[in-house]
């Protein structure tokens, strides 16, 4: 064991150290940038914390129980947005996703269109989706039924494209070789195969949207969002406590069947 | 030296993995522990780097007992019996090198094998090994491009450079072809012999048992059924061993290669 | 779902009558709620959703041209949105590690303190974005800090679920051999676990970025700075051709972002 003898030293090209190098030197200015030039005013964000804790963080824990119809109601109502915007968007969503879906219309060029118009949907912000359809049909619940319709195509349409694309195609094949036409093999060869998935994407994509449609109250679409932008403008952190509360109850209840129904079904 | 002075193992869930062993390995043996799947063999070996820990009797390992050990204990002992799996075990996306210095995670402080300060000596000594099992040209590869029994090489080597005083090695052919499980057995062999490590290799072939180990164990339901040099067994032995008449599947073959 | 009834005219039925009833009701329920869920939300409508659907070419008249000359006014807010973005990801990128392996089940094997911040992330992740920063913007006053805070507490929610979920189905054996040649717990996650989890892990971050980006349109609005602060006074104003251009900003960066991500996601993994 006495002649033991270092390795030879990696060999790394110069092109992936020089590369290397110059994605950490982008990293490393990039953060200087973003820490140099942001603007906090520390002094008073400490102030007012000092000032402020104990007028919110301990009201927010004694909620005001007489809001609970009222924040009830909202709740319901943003389950109401929720389920029909998801619903319409998994409708919406399955044409796209077979448009998208390299497999199925064949040409790469529906396949590359259909994915760009999904992922073109998906760069819309839900909010900002809300801010149009507050124009166009005015302030309540229905604009953020839209709103969340067109969000979620986004996601489920890209979503239900990649089941379809690992849907196993031999299945298809042998029925195009018995002679069964497009639509047969649609009924027979394809859905059979997607369906639970997509369900199961559809369910959780509600899940995602009861989040999002609770939001949207403060550019007017409807929700809890509103009970939301009021109890803040007035400062009431009671109320405050109790939308918080209502929501963390609805939200884990729905998330909570909706897992338990997912797995079922897969 | 090991010692097994009636040990038995309950699992949490009832099932007893071993019965009331007497047991005494001396050092520098190569022993093969032969039984069917289910008799407690990969239980018996793991007990020795308490990977499961015998719930009565008393083990001992170089004379000391090796049941109540824990934290620091407990790490001492494990650097000092090695490991060797069926499924080698090596982190796929890390390159075999980085592999092999894990083997001196035991005897390197936590900070310095977090950055990777590893002394000359101990990279020199997991090149040495590499070298020793001949896969040294396969040093910066990443793992998963291996084949497997290049794997299970490399898994030699980070044994090899942990320098343990005794080698376990559970099912190490299992997931291998006929030639490449002689392959890594003469390896095996050769370091048993040449470190004088002492060995202990669980198989189910019979004919690998009998090629390569000095001395075999046979294992049912958890309890010792035999117990002898390698010249005491026959094919008879063996039958005992496994309640059955010896089948094709019983053996590895290729020992020509 | 529907398929079923169209099989029904064959003599011998593909699936069982059980299955047909339930699935019948099941569809019925969806169908009936969603109904209800469409009266409901259209209630307040003035003029029904045909009238209102109508009015859609409204929003093009309003909204468009958009108006480029604020360009160079908005660049600032949105560079600060991003700014909050790259913030937020990083310090919630750094407490997501403890609380990702704590509720990771095939590491923390201490029960309590598993289901004790399993919990605690499933609490954290109701919490709507919203919610976060109307409240830090009770406590801290308006401005970029309670923004920062908000989209941190928001993502590492999403962020150690995703990465717990990621440790949970990482191959456990050689973590084995690691702890059988004696290393220490810090040892078998550095040397078995980070490896496996990396890539990932960053791919998760990203991700996590490109939530934040769109997340802070929401805090702006509720004065925690960033370009939702622009869009919000925009709208306020009836300025529709502004905010279209602030939309229009948006998009674009949300889409150069993604694009940038999804590279550096392909050179990972
Ligand atoms: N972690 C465990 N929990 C419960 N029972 C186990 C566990 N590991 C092994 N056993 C049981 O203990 C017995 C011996 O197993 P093992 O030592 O793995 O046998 P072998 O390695 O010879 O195939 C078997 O009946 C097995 O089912
Ligand atoms: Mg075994």
């Amino acid at each position: 064991m006495e002649n033991l003898q270092l390795p030879p030293k990696p060999e790394k090209s110069l092109f992936k150290k020089t590369r290397a190098l110059i994605i950490l030197l982008l990293v490393l200015a990039l953060y200087v940038w973003t820490f140099v030039t942001i603007d906090i005013d520390w002094g008073r964000a400490i102030e007012r914390s000092i000032n402020n804790f104990h007028r919110v963080i301990p009201k927010l824990f004694s909620p005001d129980w007489a809001a609970a119809g009222e924040v009830g109601e909202a709740m319901l109502e943003t389950i109401f947005i929720a389920f029909a915007g998801s619903l319409m968007a998994a409708i919406l969503a399955v044409p796209l996703a077979f448009l998208a879906a390299q497999n199925m219309m064949g040409g790469k060029v529906t396949s590359t269109i259909g994915k760009w118009i999904l992922s073109a949907i998906r760069a819309f912000p839900d909010l900002i989706l809300a801010i149009l359809f507050v124009v166009a049909v005015g302030p309540n619940a229905f604009a953020g039924v839209l709103a969340i319709a067109i969000g979620s195509t986004g996601m489920l349409g890209k979503m239900f494209s990649e089941i379809i694309e690992s849907i196993d195609m031999e299945v298809v094949q042998a029925m195009e070789a018995n002679g069964a036409n497009k639509i047969q093999i649609l009924f027979y060869g394809v859905i059979p195969q997607i369906t639970p998935e997509f369900l199961s994407y559809a369910i959780y994509r509600f899940e995602v949207d009861i989040r999002a449609s609770s939001i949207l109250g403060i550019v007017g679409a409807g929700g809890i969002g509103t009970m939301i932008i009021f109890a803040s403008s007035n400062r009431n952190w009671n109320e405050m406590g109790m939308i918080l509360f209502g929501i963390i109850i609805v939200v884990t209840v729905i998330d909570f069947a909706s897992a338990r129904i997912r797995r079922k079904i897969v | 030296m090991i010692e097994f002075k009636n040990v038995g193992l309950v699992y949490p869930n009832g099932t007893e993995g071993l019965k009331n062993i007497n047991v005494k390995i001396n050092d520098g043996e190569f022993v093969v522990i032969v039984g069917l799947s289910g008799a407690g063999k990969s239980t018996f070996i793991r007990s020795i780097n308490r990977l499961v820990t015998p719930t009565s009797g008393s083990l001992q390992v170089d004379g000391e007992d090796i049941l109540k050990y824990k934290g620091k204990n407990l790490r001492k002992l494990r650097t000092k019996v090695g490991m060797i799996f069926q499924n080698y075990n090596l982190v796929k996306r890390s390159n075999v090198f980085k592999n092999v210095l894990a083997g001196r995670l035991g005897h390197t402080g936590t900070l310095r094998s977090i950055f990777n300060l590893y002394s000359k000596e101990d990279k020199a000594l997991a090149y040495n090994n590499l070298k020793r099992v001949n896969i040294d040209e396969k040093i910066y590869n990443r793992a998963d491009e291996l084949s497997g029994g290049q794997q299970q090489r490399v898994s030699i080597a980070r044994v090899l450079t942990q320098k343990p005083n005794y080698i376990l090695a559970d099912e190490p052919v299992a997931s291998l072809d006929p030639p490449t499980s002689h392959q890594v057995m003469t390896y095996l062999r050769k370091i048993n012999k040449e470190d004088n490590i002492t060995t202990i290799v669980n198989l189910h072939f019979i004919d690998m048992a009998m090629e390569y180990a000095d001395r075999i164990i046979g294992m049912r339901a958890g309890e010792v059924v035999f117990d002898g040099p390698v010249s005491e067994v026959t094919e008879k032995t063996f039958e005992e061993i496994y309640g059955r008449a010896i089948r094709e599947d019983d053996l590895r073959g290729g020992a020509e290669e | 779902m529907t398929k079923n009834n169209s099989l029904t005219q064959k003599s011998i039925p593909l699936y069982p009558a059980k299955t047909k009833m339930q699935v019948t009701i099941i569809f019925l329920v969806i169908l009936g709620f969603y109904l209800f869920s469409m009266i409901r939300t259209q209630e307040d409508m003035v003029g029904g959703i045909s009238g209102a659907l109508g009015n859609m070419y409204v929003v093009i008249e309003k909204f468009f041209p958009p108006n480029f000359t604020i360009l160079s006014a908005i660049w600032d807010s949105m560079l600060e949105t991003i700014k909050m973005a790259i913030i937020a990801t990083t310090i919630a990128a750094i407490i997501t590690v403890p609380l990702a392996v704590l509720s990771a089940q095939n590491i923390t094997t201490f029960k309590p303190l598993y289901y004790l911040t399993r919990t605690f992330l499933n609490l954290l992740r109701t919490i709507p974005d919203l919610v976060l920063a109307v409240i830090f913007v009770g406590l801290f006053g308006v401005g970029v800090f309670p923004g920062i805070l908000a989209l941190t507490v928001f993502s590492l929610g999403i962020l150690a679920k995703l990465i717990s979920e990621t440790i949970e189905s990482v191959d456990m054996n050689p973590l084995e051999a690691m702890r059988a040649s004696g290393g220490n717990v810090f040892q078998v996650i550095w040397y078995s676990l980070v490896p496996q989890v990396a890539p990932q892990f960053t791919s998760l971050v990203l991700y996590v970025f490109e939530i934040n980006v769109r997340a802070s349109v929401v805090l702006g609005m509720v004065g925690a700075g960033g370009i939702g602060l622009v869009l919000n006074q925009q709208i306020k104003f009836y300025n529709y051709p502004n905010a279209m251009t602030i939309i229009i900003v948006i998009f674009v960066t949300v889409l150069i972002i993604e694009y940038i991500s999804n590279k550096l996601r392909e050179a990972l993994l």
